[in-house]
C-alpha cells in the first residue's frame, strides 16, 4: 500500500512540477534581475520636464506613448490597435486631424484603466505656456486635443499635417496618469517631484526606488498588457561614471547586462568585446557628423553684424573653395579612427530613413587632393610663399571650431593636415559642448552664432519624418540678433529654390513624393557644398551574451522592447 | 576661549554671506546653459521656454535673493518642520529646487550623505590609521630602509593621481582576479553576514585607492613633526632621567607632534563631506562630489550654488575647529 502511494505521490508530484516549469516558462517575472549601466544617469522619469535621451530611455520603461517606432523605423502600436492613415479614416482627408482609438482593457499599474482623459490630460500638460515641456515641439500646431469617448482621442493641427504623428508617437511623448499628475500643471510641474521620480505608468516596469543621478530600480508592472512579459522581475539601472567604464562592466566584468552609448575609442570596444563576454551592437538612425560652412562673415572688426547676412563671406562664397574643402576629405579614414563599427560614410545629410536616401551624390568617398588643388587653381586661388593660397589679397586662412570630443579633436588634427595639403591654412578651437550648443547670449562661443569659417558637430531629427529637420535650412531659419541668434539655419544658406521644396513638402502627405522632395533639398545643399557631411553616425552599444531579446533602436528610446528582453 | 569662539562664530556671518555672493557671482557668469546638454531635437525656442521656465530671465541679483530666501529662511523652516512633525503658516514654500531632477536640492545632498560618509570618511580613518605609525616610525628611525621605503610610498602616493590608481586596481581585482566589483551598488543594504561581506567588497578598492592617497600626505606631517620633536631638549631630559625609550617616544614625544598634525586633520574633514569627486566618478560611487560634478556639467545652478555653499560653510567651521582644538592641545596657546 505504502509503496504504491509513494510512486502515486511522486509521479503527481513531477507531473506537478513539470507544469509549473511549463507555465514558469512563461510566466511575467521568471528572469529574475537584469542590470542596464547608462554612464549618464537618470535625473527624472518625466520626459516633458527632460529631454535628455538618458531621462527618456529610463522613463520609457515605465511611461508609453501610443505609438513606437521599431528598430526599422517603422510605426508600431503601444497603447492602441491600429496606426491611424487616411486610409483606414484616422486622419482626416484634409490632414488636419488624427482619432486614435485606445486598446480596450489597458490599465495603469496601480489598476485603474487608461482612458482618453489621460490622453488629453497629457497635451494640456505640456502645452501649457508656462510649464517649460521639453517635448513642445512635438505638438507644434496642435490646436486642440479632445476625447470623444472613454477610448477616442482626436488630436486637430491648426494647418494640414501631412505627418501627424507628432504628439504620443516615440518615447519623448508618452501618456501620463491625468489622476497623478492633477495639480503639476504649468509652473506647478517642477513641485510634482514624487510623481516626476515614480510615475504611474502602462510599460513593463514600475519604479520602486528612485535614486537621481545615481541608481533607479524597478519592477514588473503587475497590471502589463502582457501577462507573459516582462521576463525579469527586478530591473536595476545604474548611472554614472564614463562609457569605457560602462563598456568594460558587460564586457569584461561581466556585472553589467546592458551598457548604452560606448563612444570610445573602435579600437579599445574590440579588444573588450574579444573577451567573449558580450557583444557591441550598433544601430543607424538619421545622425550625421558634418562641417556647417559660414557663408557669413565672421570678423569680429564687424562688431554686431558679424557672422549675418549683411557681410557675406570673403572666400567661402566661392563654390571652388567649398567643394575644394569637400574633396580633400578622406572619409573612410575619419570613420575608421574615430568611430569604427559605429559609423559609416555619407555623402548625404539626410542618410537615413533608406527612402530618403539621395543617389546623387555618390564618390565623396575618395579623397581627391590633387582635384581639389586643380579646382583651386582654376579658381584664381594662386599658391603663396608660405604654402596658403591667396586672390586679389584674400588668404584662404580658416577658423574651424567645434565641442570638445576626443574624436573630434582627432577629426579637426586629421582635416587640417589635409587642408594644409591644398594651401588652405586651418586655426583649430574647441569650445566645452554645454557652452557651445548651450544657448547663452552673452557667450560668444555657441554653435548658432557661428563666430568661425566653420564648425562641426553632429545633428539627427526626431521619429522618422524630415520635414522640420529638412526646414532647417531656409532663409527664415537664419540665426541673427534680431531673433536672438534663434534659428538652426548655421550656414546662413538662403535659396528661394529651398525654399519653394520646404513649402512644397508641408503640403504634400504621399510618401514616395515626400522622399522626392527630401532628396532634392539634400542635393542642394550637398552639390552647392553648403554642409560638408562627413561621417554618418550610429549608436553604439553592448549587450551581455546572456541577454536575449534586444534589438538595437536609433529611432525610439534604446529600452523601446525592453519587456521583451529575457536571460537566455 | 568662549569668547574667542562667539567672536568668530559671529564674524562668520558676513564672510558666508559674502562667500554665497561671490558663488553666484561666478556661476552665473560662467558660460554655461541648462539646456546646452539637451538632445539638438528640441528646437531653440523651445529651450527659450525652458529657460523661462527654470527663472533664467530674471535679473541675476533677484535671483540671488530668491536663493538666499530658499535656502536662509524656507530650507531651514521645512527641517523643523520636519523634525518636529509640526506645521509652520501654510507649509508650503520654494525650496531651492534642482534643475536637472526638479527636487529639493537639501533631499539630494542627504540622499547622498551615507555613501560619502562611508567610503571617503572611511578612508580618511584607514589613511590617518596607516600615516601614524608610519610617520613615527619613518622619523624614529630617520633614513633607514624603512624611512626610504616609506618615503617613496608616499611619494607615489601623493604623485600618482587617484584616477589612475584606481584603474590600476579596477584593471587588476576586476577585471582579471574578478574579486571585487568595479561598480559600487548605492542601493545596497546591509542586513546579514553575507550583505555585510558584500558591502565590505565594493567599498575595498575606493576607499584603499583614496586612503593611499591621504595617508601620503598625513605621514609626511607626522614624519616631519616628529623629526621636530625628538631633537628637543625634554626629550634628552626624559632619556636622562632613565625613562624607557617607548614611554619617550610614544608619550613624550608622539603627544606632542601630534598637535599640527590633529589640526591638518581637522582642517581636511571638509574634504570628506565634499566628495571626491574623481574617486567617485572612477568607482560610480555617486556621492557628493558626483552630485557636484553632474551638476556642473548639466549647469544646474541651484545645485552647484548649494553644494558649493555648503562645503564652505564646512570649511569656514573646520578651521575654527582646528584653532579650538589647537588651544586645547596645547595650553601655551591662549585666545583671550
Amino acid at each position: 500500500m505504502k509503496i504504491p502511494n509513494l510512486i502515486l505521490a511522486a509521479a503527481g508530484a513531477s507531473l506537478l512540477a513539470t507544469t509549473a516549469f511549463g507555465a514558469a516558462h512563461e510566466a511575467r517575472g521568471r528572469d529574475g534581475n537584469v542590470n542596464i549601466i547608462y554612464w549618464q544617469a537618470a535625473s527624472i522619469m518625466n520626459p516633458y520636464l527632460s529631454g535628455g535621451t538618458k531621462d527618456v530611455d529610463a522613463s520609457s520603461m515605465v511611461i508609453e506613448p501610443l505609438a513606437h517606432y521599431d528598430e526599422n523605423g517603422n510605426m508600431v502600436t503601444t497603447l492602441v490597435d491600429e496606426i491611424p492613415t487616411v486610409a483606414n479614416g484616422g486622419v482626416s482627408a484634409d490632414l488636419t486631424s488624427i482619432t486614435w482609438k485606445l486598446s480596450e482593457g489597458l490599465l495603469w499599474s496601480d489598476g485603474t484603466p487608461v482612458t482618453a482623459n489621460d490622453v488629453v490630460f497629457t497635451a494640456n500638460y505640456c502645452m501649457d505656456p508656462s510649464g517649460g515641456c521639453q517635448q513642445l515641439a512635438k505638438f507644434s500646431d496642435v490646436t486642440n486635443v479632445e476625447a470623444l469617448d472613454d477610448r477616442t482621442v482626436k488630436i486637430t493641427f491648426g494647418s494640414a499635417k501631412p505627418f501627424p504623428y507628432g504628439p504620443f508617437v516615440g518615447s519623448t511623448t508618452p501618456v501620463l496618469q491625468a489622476a497623478q499628475f492633477a495639480g503639476c500643471s504649468g509652473a506647478a510641474a517642477p513641485t510634482c517631484t514624487a510623481a516626476n521620480f515614480k510615475p504611474i505608468g502602462t510599460g513593463p516596469f514600475v519604479v520602486s526606488e528612485f535614486r537621481a543621478n545615481d541608481t533607479i530600480t524597478l519592477t514588473a508592472n503587475p497590471n502589463y498588457r502582457d501577462a507573459t512579459k516582462p521576463a525579469f522581475a527586478t530591473l536595476t539601472f545604474k548611472g554614472g561614471g564614463d562609457a569605457a567604464s560602462a563598456a568594460r562592466a558587460v564586457l569584461e566584468t561581466g556585472e553589467f547586462d546592458y551598457a548604452w552609448n560606448l563612444q570610445i575609442a573602435p579600437e579599445i570596444l574590440a579588444q573588450m568585446e574579444a573577451k567573449g563576454m558580450g557583444t557591441v551592437l550598433s544601430g543607424f538612425g538619421p545622425l550625421v557628423e558634418r562641417l556647417m560652412i559660414n557663408l557669413t562673415d565672421p570678423s569680429a572688426s564687424l562688431g554686431d553684424t558679424r557672422s549675418t547676412v549683411a557681410n557675406p563671406h570673403p572666400f567661402m562664397t566661392d563654390i571652388a573653395v567649398r567643394q575644394a574643402l569637400s574633396m580633400a576629405i578622406d572619409r573612410p579614414l575619419l570613420v575608421e579612427v574615430g568611430y569604427g563599427k559605429a559609423g559609416k560614410v555619407t555623402c548625404n545629410v539626410l542618410p537615413s530613413p533608406a527612402i530618403y536616401d539621395s543617389p546623387n551624390n555618390a564618390g565623396c568617398e575618395i579623397q581627391d587632393i590633387a582635384g581639389a588643388n586643380a579646382m583651386l587653381d582654376a579658381a584664381g586661388w594662386a599658391m603663396g610663399s608660405d604654402g596658403v593660397r591667396a586672390k586679389d589679397g584674400v588668404r584662404l586662412s580658416i577658423l574651424y571650431q567645434t565641442s570638445t570630443n576626443a574624436v573630434r579633436q582627432d577629426f579637426q588634427a586629421l582635416i587640417k593636415q589635409w587642408w594644409g595639403e591644398i594651401g588652405i591654412e586651418t586655426e583649430l578651437k574647441n569650445i566645452d559642448a554645454a557652452v557651445f550648443f548651450g544657448g547663452d547670449q552673452s557667450s560668444p562661443d555657441t554653435f548658432q552664432k557661428i563666430f568661425a569659417d566653420l564648425e562641426m558637430y553632429a545633428n539627427n531629427f526626431d521619429g522618422t519624418d524630415p520635414e522640420a529637420y529638412m526646414g532647417s535650412w531656409k532663409c527664415s531659419e537664419i540665426p541673427s540678433p534680431e531673433n536672438a541668434w534663434l534659428g538652426s539655419n548655421m550656414p546662413r544658406h538662403c535659396n528661394a529654390d529651398y525654399d519653394a521644396l520646404v513649402a512644397e513638402m508641408a503640403g504634400t502627405a504621399d510618401i514616395s513624393k515626400r522622399a522626392e522632395l527630401a532628396i532634392a533639398m539634400n542635393d542642394i545643399l550637398m552639390q552647392n557644398y553648403i554642409i560638408i557631411p562627413l561621417v554618418h553616425r550610429g549608436n553604439v552599444s553592448a549587450s551581455a551574451n546572456t541577454l536575449a531579446g534586444v534589438k538595437l533602436n536609433a529611432w525610439d528610446s534604446e529600452l523601446w522592447n525592453i519587456a521583451d528582453w529575457s536571460r537566455k | 576661549m568662549f569668547h574667542y569662539t562667539i567672536r568668530r562664530l559671529i564674524f562668520t556671518i558676513p564672510t558666508l554671506l559674502f562667500i554665497s555672493f561671490v558663488i553666484f557671482f561666478i556661476l552665473d557668469t560662467a558660460p554655461n546653459d541648462p539646456t546646452g546638454n539637451l538632445p539638438l531635437t528640441i528646437p531653440p525656442e523651445v529651450r527659450v521656454k525652458i529657460r523661462a521656465s527654470l527663472g533664467l530671465d530674471q535679473p541675476m541679483f533677484i535671483r540671488y535673493l530668491l536663493w538666499c530666501q530658499q535656502f536662509f529662511i524656507n530650507e531651514p523652516l521645512n527641517m523643523i518642520e520636519q523634525w518636529f512633525d509640526i506645521t509652520i503658516g501654510d507649509g508650503t514654500r520654494l525650496r531651492v529646487t534642482s534643475w536637472s531632477t526638479r527636487s529639493p536640492v537639501v533631499d539630494l545632498v542627504v540622499e547622498r550623505l551615507p555613501q560619502t560618509l562611508w567610503v571617503v570618511g572611511m578612508s580618511y580613518v584607514v589613511g590617518i590609521l596607516i600615516a601614524i605609525p608610519i610617520g613615527v616610525i619613518s622619523a624614529y628611525k630617520q633614513y633607514s630602509w624603512f624611512d626610504q621605503l616609506g618615503t617613496f610610498f608616499s611619494m607615489l602616493g601623493f604623485s600618482v593621481p587617484t584616477f589612475f590608481t584606481g584603474l590600476l586596481m579596477i584593471v587588476i581585482f576586476s577585471v582579471h582576479l574578478r574579486w571585487f566589483p568595479s561598480i559600487y551598488d548605492t542601493t545596497h543594504k546591509v542586513t546579514d553576514w553575507s550583505s555585510f561581506v558584500f558591502q565590505v567588497k565594493q567599498m575595498i578598492m575606493p576607499v584603499m585607492v583614496l586612503a593611499f592617497f591621504n595617508a601620503a600626505q598625513l605621514s609626511r606631517f607626522m614624519r616631519a613633526s616628529m623629526l621636530d620633536n625628538l631633537q628637543q631638549d625634554y626629550v634628552r631630559t626624559a632619556r636622562a632621567k632613565g625613562l624607557k625609550e617607548r614611554v619617550v617616544v610614544l608619550t613624550h614625544v608622539l603627544r606632542n607632534s601630534l598637535i599640527p598634525v590633529v589640526t591638518v586633520i581637522a582642517l581636511g574633514v571638509p574634504q570628506v563631506f565634499g566628495g571626491a569627486i574623481i574617486t567617485e566618478q572612477i568607482f560610480k560611487v555617486n556621492g557628493l562630489g558626483q552630485l557636484l560634478i553632474i551638476g556642473i556639467q548639466g549647469a544646474d545652478i541651484p545645485l552647484v550654488q548649494t553644494l558649493t555653499f555648503i562645503f564652505a560653510v564646512l570649511i569656514v567651521l573646520f578651521n575654527l575647529i582646528a584653532d579650538i582644538i589647537y588651544g586645547l592641545l596645547d595650553p601655551r596657546i591662549r585666545y583671550d
